[in-house]
């Protein structure tokens, strides 16, 4: 059963959705989206085992090898962002629970969860899929359920939040279809392996050139890059809270995998940074990204939307790390992502904590939570103090290695603005804790002084995921093994 | 004559209760011909569904809902994807890879016969439930 | 250069960009969801182009071993396309429905007056 691996991972989730759906009770639906994605969790731990040492798995879908057929490609980094990806799912699902049933009508629940595995199926599918066209299939399913999941939101304005993803979300995966199609007309094949193999010496570079446009610009907007943001806030805060835990921590980061694994493995370094000079796109944008978000978040009132903007900073350090195209660039981009990704899901979680008991995540009232709800407001500071890049915190470990990696290769200004929006980022966590911890409460919000900690079945995954980020950050070398691997592989382009 | 509830649409009405059977007919063969034919699920369900999809133009939904009603949709909607995904299951713990139909018989000719064949009634199972439902879904709107 | 002879990728430039203007100028979800169709069918129309060999037929076997047959894999990948496509399409559609039960417009304007006005009291 072992080398079945990669067929497992997919379509475990694949074939509970539509049992969910038959099964359609809501707490065994729950049960069921649970232990699945923990098999699935535990699938691509034991699947990073077995490429952990540089091996690479090729699975041959219905037998046919690899250029003819479609085929599975798992190395270091993608089994690595396949364990981030059904980990957090686990995660958040354990964590669902109660906040989906306060939110959500019962009768909904197994629509809910059944959407919620097809996300992860097309998630997980998009991260080890070899095939091109695949890699598209899997982003609409991903794309379609996730269009679904924010409009379980419980105010109207998911609706519209929902409908401008899709609008944007299509428009991207749309042009991802056209760079795919001007990549098949150039070079005759699907297979990522054989395209790398035949970018090179293709008879009419300009249809390769525009591939490589539309498939970025493309991904860009899936991954929420800087100016193609748009849909990411709205999304984020008007989604159920679980549904914002899950896709801050995985949906974008994967788009960013799969821009990562066309410039440095299909297209190659030196075609994108060599040639193209991406990163004179890449690094300003980066930049942008992560000064004025991270500007603009220190004014928000809405704790979700706050966090949104952040999101978009963070996506531009990992960005950041991409445009350098070194070892230790990629490294540090690979780092950020299972980082921020750890670090934003437990920040959602404590909010929607706050949202479980309070109604509401308005920041101005979040005067003395930590008398009120102690439990919840420990994890949010500790984990917010991992955002900013304290030392000893995830965020120190990989903001470090990026800074190392921005001075190698001298680029002094991006490491000064790196600085500077670190400072934004104390400026907007440091609020919302000083609020949390040593405000008097008004006395017009004395009526929300009953508030109680929330379930335990809230808490434990939430200090489960804690707990695994400082673990992270007291022991970072670790991750930044495997990163570097992961890293190594990129670079190496395909064997 | 209690079945015709609108009088006035009495053409349409029996040139409906004509066509249905030959337009169901004519999915079920592109259906089953799909594997050595131009054909296949996705047509074939969408053309079994245009087939309720007219009736319930021509005689309400209501009596539509009768026929095939959304409860035994949700079923076959999961029950096709069951069917695909079951196949690629059952390949796996026949020893092949996913979707590997040779080993679904002991010739892998047939094999692949019956792989496409149990894949492809999957799709259109599939196709035919969301194609119907999709309609219910927008027609039960004022 | 022979222009006309580029005729289909003239006809997918035309059907993008008008679907593209219509997806950015109109505020109209329903018209929005049109643009989007539209763009979409323009790709398919790409493939399809990208996949016709000169002279070729159908790409169903036949035991001539002279006949031409064009690429069959874009025909293919534009099928999943299409449902994808409509998938896409249906689950827009719906939503604009939810949206119009939940503000009583489809007018992305009057919606974003309303959402406003939430936000105000």
């Amino acid at each position: 059963m072992m080398d079945q691996l990669p067929a497992l991972q997919v379509m475990l989730p694949m074939v509970a959705a539509p049992l969910i759906v038959i099964i359609r009770h809501p707490f065994w639906s729950w049960l069921i989206a649970t232990l699945i994605s923990v098999c699935a969790c535990w699938v691509s731990w034991l699947m990073l085992q077995q490429v952990v040492d540089g091996s690479i798995i090729r699975y041959a879908i219905g037998g046919w090898e690899a250029p003819t057929g479609i085929e599975f490609y798992v190395d270091r980094a993608n089994a690595g962002v396949a364990l981030l990806v059904s980990g957090l799912s686990s995660v958040v699902l354990v964590y669902a629970y109660h906040s989906i049933k306060r939110t959500v009508d019962t009768s909904k629940h197994y629509l809910f969860y059944a959407g919620w595995l097809l996300c992860l199926t097309g998630l997980i599918g998009m991260v080890i899929t070899g095939d091109a066209f695949n890699v598209f299939v899997f982003l609409e399913i991903s794309s379609l359920s996730t269009y679904m999941l924010i409009a379980f939101g419980s105010d109207r304005q998911a609706l519209v939040a929902s409908f401008r993803y899709l609008v944007m979300g299509s428009v991207g995966a749309s042009f991802i279809l056209i760079g795919i199609g001007f990549l098949y007309a150039a070079t005759g094949t699907l297979n990522m392996v054989d395209l790398a193999a035949r970018i090179p010496d293709t008879e009419s570079p300009r249809a390769v050139l525009v591939a490589f446009s539309f498939l970025t610009v493309g991904l860009m907007i899936k991954a929420a890059v800087f100016p193609l943001h748009g849909w990411l806030l709205n999304a984020y805060h008007h989604a159920p809270i679980a549904v914002t835990a899950f896709l801050a921590g995985t949906a974008t980061k994967v788009s960013l995998y799969i821009l990562v694994r066309m410039f440095f493995s299909i297209f190659g370094d030196e075609y994108s940074f060599g040639y193209l000079l991406l990163n004179w796109v890449l690094l300003p944008s980066a930049i942008a990204a992560f000064v004025t978000m991270s500007l603009v978040a220190i004014y928000q009132t809405d704790l979700r939307r706050m966090l949104a903007y952040s999101s978009v900073a963070q996506i531009g350090y990992i960005l950041a790390g991409i445009s350098l195209a070194t070892q230790q660039g990629l490294t540090a981009a690979v780092v950020h992502m299972f980082n921020h990704g750890m670090v934003k899901a437990t920040l959602f979680m404590a909010v929607g904590c706050v949202l479980y008991r309070a109604g509401h995540a308005h920041i101005p009232s979040l005067e003395r939570m930590m008398s009120r709800m102690p439990f919840t407001t420990t994890a949010f500071i500790l984990s917010g103090l991992g955002l900013i890049g304290v030392p000893l915190t995830v965020g120190f470990v990989s903001k470090f290695t990026l800074i190392n990696a921005l001075m190698e290769k001298g680029w002094w200004p991006a490491v000064v603005m790196i600085l500077a929006s670190s400072v934004m980022a104390t400026a907007y966590i440091g609020r919302v804790v000083y609020l949390m911890l040593f405000r008097e409460a008004r006395e017009s919000s004395a009526s929300g002084e009953g508030y109680q900690e929330v379930p335990l079945l809230m808490l434990v995954p939430m200090y489960a995921l804690l707990a695994l980020g400082l673990y992270f950050g007291l022991f970072g070398s670790q991750t930044l093994g495997i990163a570097s691997g992961a890293a190594e592989s990129l670079l190496g382009g395909y064997q | 004559m209690k079945i015709y509830a609108r009088q006035r649409h009495r053409v349409l009405q029996v040139i409906t209760r004509l066509l249905v059977p030959f337009v169901l007919i004519f999915g079920l063969y592109v259906q089953f011909h799909g594997d050595y034919g131009p054909g296949g699920g996705f047509q074939a369900g969408v053309i079994f569904a245009s087939a309720f999809i007219l009736y319930g133009l021509i005689f309400g939904l209501q009596r539509t809902r009768r026929v095939l009603p959304p409860s035994v949709l949700r079923w076959l909607m999961s029950l096709g994807v069951l069917i695909y995904a079951g196949t690629g299951v059952l390949t796996m713990l026949l020893g092949g890879n996913l979707l590997d139909y040779d080993v679904l018989a002991h010739d892998p000719l047939h094999g692949q016969h019956w792989g496409i064949f149990a894949v492809e009634l999957g799709v259109g199972v599939t196709v035919t439930a969301v194609m119907v439902s999709l309609f219910y879904g927008f027609a039960s709107k004022r | 250069m022979d222009v006309l002879g580029l005729f289909n990728y003239w006809v997918v430039v035309i059907l993008m960009m008008a679907g593209l203007y219509i997806l950015i100028a109109r505020y109209n979800l329903i018209k929005k969801m049109i643009g989007l169709s539209l763009f979409q069918t323009s790709i398919f129309y790409l493939y399809i182009t990208i996949g016709t060999v000169d002279g070729g037929t159908a790409p169903i076997l036949v035991d001539d071993p002279s006949v031409v047959y064009s690429n069959p894999l874009p025909h293919v990948l534009i099928l999943t396309a299409i449902v994808v496509g409509v998938a896409t399409t249906a689950v827009g559609l719906a939503l604009s429905v939810r949206i119009y039960e939940a503000y009583n417009t489809i007018e992305e304007d009057e919606i974003r007056a309303a959402n406003a006005e939430e936000q105000d009291i």
